[in-house]
């Protein structure tokens, strides 16, 4: 569904992504692991756009995005979860939730009801603005906003951070309840033990390069290469 | 005493709802696009003479001219959003400063050509040309209409972005215009049309104007410029409720002025900006916040 095939991104002079390839099959949960500043989140920008890639190709079902701007990326269905989450604070949850649907224009599952189902405290709040609302709220409505693009592809940037424990819990029953609806993930988190309950397939990335690849399974059992690359 | 009173602030509120006009589209395009627009008064002077000219060579009715003049208007918007400042956006503010200034004094150039340098007197209006008794002094129709129609225009300028769908497409531009673009928004395509939009209030200030001022010069479109600027810094950039208020404060203010200490009135407004930005350098109503 996704392949990034050797991509090379910039930010002014530096060269934060060198030669970034990655692969997401569809219906697939992948991983980006990495310490701060390895380049994942740069990963997910370069595929939505926000950071175009140089140099390399992004191809999402079937067509080459790389080079397109954000809305259209949007509107051929990825969606984006940024990991400051960048709810529209001026805009109710209802209107954030809305706004993507209305925005994006494609139809699936995700409807307001659906994501609100999903997440009761969004029904609870409907009416309030998005500044009121508490960082796990945040990510709950930036989470949902992405759903409501209907798209067949989410890339989540750091969903797992900052949560409590219970709540990380909630969160891997409620990614699972989005991969049953047929929905592909691409995540970029550190915590390697959330990943592993999600994932199948991981990336690791390491000063703006690939440097191991494999099953969540296998990079989990890999004790040499969690120390080198992932321990903090 | 108290007539005077009661009519120098009925000519405060009326001036004050053209600076109205020019500003509350100054204010929409800064709080979206972070663009401070000197050309904003031109699209005021070319609003007048556009529909002066409707009226006066074409023939038609003036309230024609008052909704032909300024979709013309929004032609020009329209050329120097997608060909001038696009080319600016990604550069510091200085250039879009020189920009838009060096747009302000081509529109001055291009209507001296066209319309000759000197001024033109303007017409009256069918229909609101009287004017009527208020405490024992007449008052021109005319300006009541006005007193009424920049209210309605703010209304309807709240009802557009609170209540519609282009207002909240607009707002979350507004606050986040990265993430607006990622759930789909075609920013550029809402630029362009925040812009024209801009543009339009302005020239409708303009074209209304026409049998106000009772002259056409090259000049009003600085003289409604600097206020306008005055009222969007006192009022709060991007905030729409801080431009209405400050409108009408300034053109009381220089209205009360020009009557009382006319020694004093150019400074009068801009004594106020000082103290306003050392009291409250954000403005009355923080606007749209980033």
């Amino acid at each position: 569904m996704l392949e990034v095939e050797k991509i090379n991104t910039y930010y002014d002079t530096s060269h934060v992504l060198q030669n970034v390839s990655l692969k997401v099959a569809a219906g697939q949960s992948v991983a980006l692991l990495g310490r701060n500043g390895a380049g994942k989140t740069t990963t997910l920008r370069s595929i939505m756009g926000l950071t175009p890639a140089k140099t390399g190709s992004i191809n999402f079902e079937g067509k080459q995005i790389r080079g397109m701007q954000p809305y259209e990326i949007a509107k051929s269905g990825v969606s984006y979860m940024p990991d400051d989450l960048r709810v529209f604070v001026d805009l109710t949850c209802e209107e954030n939730l809305e706004i993507a649907r209305r925005v994006c224009k494609r139809s699936g599952h995700w409807t307001r009801e659906k994501v609100e189902e999903l997440f009761p405290v969004l029904a609870d709040r409907r009416k309030q603005k998005g500044l009121s609302f508490s960082g796990g709220e945040k990510k709950m409505l930036s989470l949902g906003r992405a759903l409501m693009m209907n798209p067949s592809l989410v890339l989540l940037d750091e969903p797992s951070e900052g949560l409590a424990p219970l709540v990380v819990r909630k969160l891997i029953e409620t990614i699972g309840e989005i991969r049953r609806r047929g929905l592909t993930l691409l995540l970029a988190d550190q915590n390697l033990k959330f990943c592993r309950q999600v994932c199948e397939y991981g990336y690791i990335l390491e000063k703006g390069t690939v440097v191991h690849e494999g099953s969540m399974e296998a990079i989990w059992a890999n004790d040499e290469v969690v120390k080198r690359y992932l321990a903090v | 005493m108290m007539e005077s009173l009661v009519h120098v602030c009925l000519a405060g509120i009326s001036a004050g709802m053209f600076i109205w006009l020019v500003a509350s589209g100054l204010t929409l395009i800064f709080g979206v696009l972070r663009v401070l627009n000197f050309a904003h008064g031109s699209f005021y002077m070319l609003g007048a003479y556009l529909c002066y000219t409707c009226l006066k060579f074409l023939g038609i009715d003036f309230w024609l001219g008052v909704i032909v003049g300024p979709l013309a208007v929004c032609v020009v918007g329209y050329v120097m959003e997608r060909y001038l400042l696009r080319q600016v956006y990604d550069l510091e503010l200085p250039y879009q400063l020189l920009l838009t200034f060096a747009v302000v004094l081509i529109a001055d150039e291009l209507v001296k050509i066209i319309w000759g340098a000197g001024s033109i007197g303007s017409p009256t209006v069918p229909g609101l040309a009287g004017s009527v008794q208020i405490v024992g002094r007449n008052f021109p129709v005319y300006n009541i209409f006005i007193m009424v129609i920049g209210p309605l225009v703010a209304l309807a300028l709240w009802a557009l972005l609170e209540k519609s769908w282009w207002g909240r497409i607009i707002r979350a531009a507004a606050s986040d215009r990265e993430m607006a673009a990622a759930i789909g928004v075609r920013v550029p395509s809402l630029y362009t049309g925040v812009f024209v939009f801009g543009a339009w209030l302005s020239a409708l200030g303009g074209a209304l104007a026409v049998p106000y001022v009772g002259l056409l010069t090259t000049g009003m479109g600085e003289a409604v410029i600097i206020n306008a600027f005055v009222v969007v810094v006192i009022g709060g950039l991007g905030s729409l409720k801080g431009a209405f208020l400050g409108a009408l404060f300034i053109g009381l203010l220089n209205s009360f002025g020009t009557r009382f200490i006319p020694a004093l009135d150019m400074f009068l407004t801009f004594i106020l900006m000082g103290v306003v930005l050392l009291w409250r350098p954000q403005g009355f109503f923080a606007g749209v916040d980033r």
